[in-house]
């Protein structure tokens, strides 16, 4: 380890970011503020999430970061060797092996268990933003339990497009009381909010934390006549095969030419070393 | 409903003693009056007199310094709605109370379609299915004289007067027992206004509704209110029936009240 204090952040801005997640979990949906930080990014890049991951790390953590499902990609790798250099906590690329995951935009394909934690970056907490732009008219609808407004994005959106055209940041209501946005997820994700894991969201910019505990009950919000669909495109993994994970859409060349992959690509790995193969899989390894 | 059925019924609204100070200035003082079910009161009196302060006193959306409204809830019969708790009272004004502002933008979700418009009330109270929400929708713009083609377009793409009919139909979805009425036809043209008033007419009788209408506008008044009260510097000067009060005012400020109105 360095000069830095352990994950960064000094203690009592660890503190009083842990009594936000506490609060958080008691009230599951509840968007609890917090004294954000400065971080050494750019708002837009996660500092929701690293304040909450610098909280919620101890030494003897794994940690995983990925960002639209990828291990690779610019915002995962920077923020997995911020936490590697001031925290010197043990990274991953697998998701079994994380203790706690760092997610933008995804929740991983397989199965989370009772001892991990998922941390969100969120850049937009308040679900009722675009339709209401007034803070304060909008927690008096949470506190009022007022959500009709909510519903009638969904009736715009049916009456526009002839079906929910909503396809991530999709609305859900926790244990049939807050009105919540699961951060930028496709609803692919939504069913998988029912977890085992805790699941925990940081929004550094709007400086606010909510968190769901184990098990609670996640319901996307829907018409009867047009119930939630969790959906995805209708292909298997190019390179693995998989039909049930959420996919990527890759143009290959100027031809149209185009490949579809999954977009956990711990989960695609995962799969290709134990023999599975998509379409284009042979050509790729 | 004849008014022998009227007597006998409880008043829908009771409101006793209502008074609003804005700091030493006078909002309006002390007003008492009934409203029973089906029964159209007139509120009347120059700019300044009180009685946009009056009426949103009434519909909660200003705290009055004192007194009491009393509303006859379909639960509980009667509430004083000044001593219920906020989401009670949020509750109230989303499904059995209405509110229809002079100015249609004030009303309305501009940024969402007509149908979208309508069915807010209908989703806030539970409505979840879209197909039902969605035939309430074109049959209340049927009902406000709005073509159902428009039902997908946007507020801001309508007339005037069309926004008025709309905000009409989004408050009255509910089938509410009472509506306030912000001046309804202030700023809109004399044939539209006519045709706004015609309609009003004819969904206060057919759905037996209540309401309580705040206008200078005599003309307003006599077509569409039983009684009427006349208010001048926060003080009720006057309240009778509609047509015994303009026929023949007994205060001075009635007198030239209705003397004031041009004969054309």
């Amino acid at each position: 380890m360095s000069d830095y204090n352990f994950a960064y952040l000094d203690e009592q801005t660890k503190r009083m970011i842990r009594r936000a997640i506490l609060k958080g979990l008691a009230v599951p949906g509840y968007q609890v503020p917090f004294a954000s930080r400065e971080m050494p990014m750019p708002y837009g890049w996660g500092t929701g999430g690293v304040q909450v991951s610098a909280a919620t790390l101890t030494p003897d953590d794994t940690l995983k970061v990925i960002d639209q499902g990828a291990d690779d990609t610019t915002n995962a790798v920077s923020i997995r060797k911020f936490f590697e250099r001031t925290a010197g906590v043990a990274t991953t690329e697998e998701t079994a092996q994380a203790s706690v995951i760092q997610t933008r935009h995804r929740i991983p394909e397989a199965e989370l268990s009772e001892d991990q934690i998922l941390v969100y970056q969120v850049p937009i907490p308040e679900p009722l933003r675009f339709l209401e732009p007034r803070e304060t008219e909008t927690r008096k609808m949470h506190a009022l339990e007022e959500y009709g407004l909510m519903h009638v994005k969904l009736y715009e959106d049916i009456s526009q497009h002839g079906d929910i055209a909503t396809s991530y940041a999709y609305p859900v209501k926790v244990e049939d009381r807050y009105v919540m946005d699961p951060s930028p997820i496709p609803k692919f994700d939504n069913p998988k909010l029912e977890m085992a894991a805790i699941q925990l969201f940081g929004a550094g910019r709007e400086q606010r934390i909510y968190a769901l505990p184990p098990y609670t009950r996640v319901v996307s919000l829907d018409f009867e006549d047009f119930p939630f669909e969790a959906t995805k495109a209708e292909h298997p993994c190019d390179l693995c095969g998989a039909e049930d994970s959420y996919l990527d859409e890759v143009i290959l060349d100027d031809a149209g030419n185009r490949m579809f992959v999954c977009s956990d690509t711990d989960y695609c790995r995962s799969r290709r070393d134990v023999g599975h193969t998509g379409r284009l899989g042979e050509q790729a390894a | 409903m004849t008014r022998d059925d009227r007597k006998s019924a409880v008043p829908l609204l009771q409101v006793r003693n209502l008074a609003k100070q804005y700091g030493r200035r006078i909002g309006c003082r002390d007003v008492s009056f009934d409203l029973y079910p089906g029964e159209v009161m007139g509120i009347v009196g120059e700019s300044g007199s009180g009685k946009s302060t009056l009426l949103n006193a009434m519909a909660g959306h200003h705290a009055p310094d004192r007194g009491e409204v009393v509303f006859d809830t379909r639960a509980d019969g009667p509430r004083d709605t000044l001593k219920m708790s906020e989401p009670e009272r949020r509750m109230l004004s989303r499904t059995d109370w209405a509110f229809v502002h002079q100015h249609a933008r004030e009303g309305l979700r501009m940024s969402v379609s007509a149908g979208g418009n309508i069915g807010e009330r209908l989703m806030a109270v539970g409505g979840r299915h879209y197909g039902d929400i969605r035939a309430q929708a074109a049959d209340w713009l049927g009902r406000v004289e709005i073509s159902e083609s428009r039902i997908d377009d946007r507020p801001s793409a309508f007339s005037g007067g069309m926004q008025q009919r709309l905000q009409i139909a989004r408050n009255l979805v509910t089938g509410p027992r009472l509506v306030f009425m912000d001046e309804p036809t202030g700023g809109l043209d004399v044939s539209v206004q006519a045709r706004l008033l015609d309609l009003l007419r004819g969904l206060v009788r057919e759905m037996g509704l209540s309401a309580i209408i705040v206008t200078h506008d005599l003309a307003v008044v006599r077509l569409l209110a039983d009684r009427l009260m006349v208010m001048k510097d926060g003080d009720v000067v006057e309240s009778g029936l509609t047509d015994q009060v303009l026929d023949d005012p007994q205060h001075a400020y009635t007198q030239l009240l209705v003397s004031s109105v041009l004969q054309v």
